[in-house]
């Protein structure tokens, strides 16, 4: 097919298979843990950090990783305090970090194509350095997982038994925060800063309805997230679509077929049977 | 030899404005099966979390299984202290099995870079025979009943090999024949280790015949202990709960 001669999406093609495989892994994290919140919260920051870089004139990947780690690293112990609720305090500053890319988009002076760029993402013209980067935290991610697994499993499932068990619970619940923030800057520049959650979540979203098993999760997970890459690539260049959006609504897709044949969903309506008698 | 594995000395944990332990001070042995009673809000859970490391002293000391808690080795201890909170709302779409949920309970003591091996996957399956839920094994843990997800804490719990044994009202939200099988699985599984044992209950029908002593908490403070007989009496209950309480039948046998 002629679409696979083109050096730039054999680029797209790696950058779909390497950001679809660790987007939706973190994927598991945050939907089996309920974090969908925080999780958007941490993309909006790494947003807001590489709207500075590029407003300052550094590296702008450099500017979403600080950004998203530190929110990561406030958001955990606010969530885990309890000293406000935790839908109100990431709520706080999400709309500051949304505040903050306005800003910084604000400030700069000229054209702004490649700030916009951050916005949707082009996975069609993603380098080198990037494909580099974001293979680098794919390996990362995955051996993580590999090597520890089952505390991993412990914590997303059950973190209170985790912790009272001798897991350090707290240390793999930070761990998997900010594996989110740097999977999240490594996919910046492809899917985008405003797109990037929703490959975070419908894959991982989608493979929730399916299994009960941990592994066959990630592993569906991951395939639902290559799948969507690669689809949405396909259909930008065959319609001439953005290809974020096309990314984003074919991973929508699954996710909608995979809620409309889900075997979990027998459970949901057993739950929802009224006690009588 | 000094046999106490749990000495407290004047506890107090405060959680912001409120006072949830004021002054509290109690020594365990080696084997004992205490009962701890009142009403809810008296600090009982919170007297556990002081055992098992996770409750933050603003004031005394705790020396348990022959080390004083720092707030930095509470990890190191929890691997030798089994916990059994009462039962939970869990999402049934959870992804992890019965079994899974009971291996969890080895993973403190392997370590971090360790996998379990066949002498831990067999120790699960025994334990698993043991209370009663080998066939449900491969289920959702989201799927199991109040009485079996008991169980199955019971079994990670007991996967730990532990040596302090806390259960925090782990019958509370069962029904009533759940309850009674909870209860004689926690008393035989005493009288097979002689694990030390502290039972957390606000219900008194729900204290099990095999307690050694009864401590009585109201307020944050320990308010009496002593033994079940001295303690299961209708004029200090009532006073300890603040409203008439007869003594339920089912526990006749511990006022004897």
């Amino acid at each position: 097919m002629d679409i696979f001669q083109y050096h730039f999406m054999q680029n797209a093609i790696l950058a779909g298979l390497l950001g679809g495989i660790t987007c939706s892994v973190v994927g598991v994290f945050v939907v089996t843990m309920h974090l969908s919140f925080i999780g958007v919260c941490i993309a909006h920051a790494a947003f807001a950090g590489a709207l500075l870089g590029l407003w300052l004139g550094f590296n702008p990947l450099i500017g979403a990783l600080l950004f998203s780690l530190a929110t990561a690293a406030i958001i955990g112990p606010v969530a885990d305090r309890g000293e406000l609720n935790p839908d109100t305090s990431i709520g706080i500053i999400f709309s500051l970090m949304l505040g903050l890319a306005f800003l910084f988009m604000g400030l700069m002076s000229g054209a702004r194509t490649e700030a916009l760029n951050l916005f949707w993402g082009s996975i069609l013209t993603v380098g080198r350095q990037d494909i580099i980067f974001l293979a680098a935290t794919a390996g990362a991610i995955v051996g993580l997982v590999a090597v520890f697994y089952k505390e991993i499993q412990a914590v997303i499932c059950h973190r209170e038994v985790a912790l009272a068990v001798g897991i350090p619970a707290t240390v793999i619940f930070y761990g998997l925060l900010f594996s989110t923030g740097v999977t999240i800057t490594a996919s910046l520049q492809s899917i985008g800063g405003l797109l990037i959650y929703t490959l975070i979540l419908n894959p991982a979203a989608a493979a929730y309805q399916l299994t009960y098993s941990l592994k066959k999760m990630l592993v569906i997970a991951a395939a639902f997230g290559v799948i969507s890459c690669w689809a949405g690539l396909v259909a930008s260049y065959f319609f001439d679509i953005p290809s974020g959006a096309s990314i984003v609504i074919t991973s929508s897709i699954i996710f909608g077929l995979a809620t409309a044949f889900s075997p979990k969903r027998k459970v949901k309506r057993w739950q929802q049977v009224p006690l009588t008698g | 030899m000094d046999n106490r594995v749990i000495n407290i000395q004047d506890a107090v944990v405060s959680y912001r404005e409120d006072v949830a332990l004021q002054g509290v001070s109690l020594e365990v042995k080696k084997g004992e099966f205490i009962g701890v009673i009142g009403p809810n809000g008296a600090g009982k859970t919170t007297l556990l979390t002081v055992i098992n490391g996770l409750g933050k002293l603003v004031h005394g000391q705790a020396w348990v299984l022959g080390s004083r808690l720092n707030g930095r080795n509470g990890n190191g201890l929890r691997k030798r202290i089994g916990y059994v909170a009462q039962v939970e709302r869990i999402d049934p779409r959870l992804p992890i099995s019965v079994r899974e949920t009971v291996m969890v309970g080895c993973y403190g003591r392997l370590g971090l870079l360790r996998r379990p091996a066949r002498a831990q996957r067999e120790t699960v399956d025994e334990v698993l025979e043991m209370v009663g839920i080998a066939h449900l094994a491969k289920r959702p843990i989201g799927h199991l009943s109040g009485g079996e997800y008991q169980r199955a804490a019971i079994a990670r719990a007991l996967v730990q090999q532990p040596e302090v044994f806390l259960l925090d009202e782990p019958t509370a939200s069962i029904d009533q024949k759940a309850q009674r099988e909870i209860l004689n699985l926690i008393q035989l599984v005493h009288r097979q280790y002689r694990t030390t044992t502290l039972f957390v209950t606000h219900d008194l029908a729900t204290l099990p015949s095999i307690c050694q002593r009864l401590i009585l908490m109201k307020d944050g403070r320990i308010w009496q202990q002593g033994s079940p007989q001295s303690m299961l009496r209708e004029d200090v209950l009532t006073q300890l709960y603040g409203a008439p309480i007869s003594i339920p039948s089912n526990i006749a046998a511990l006022q004897t």
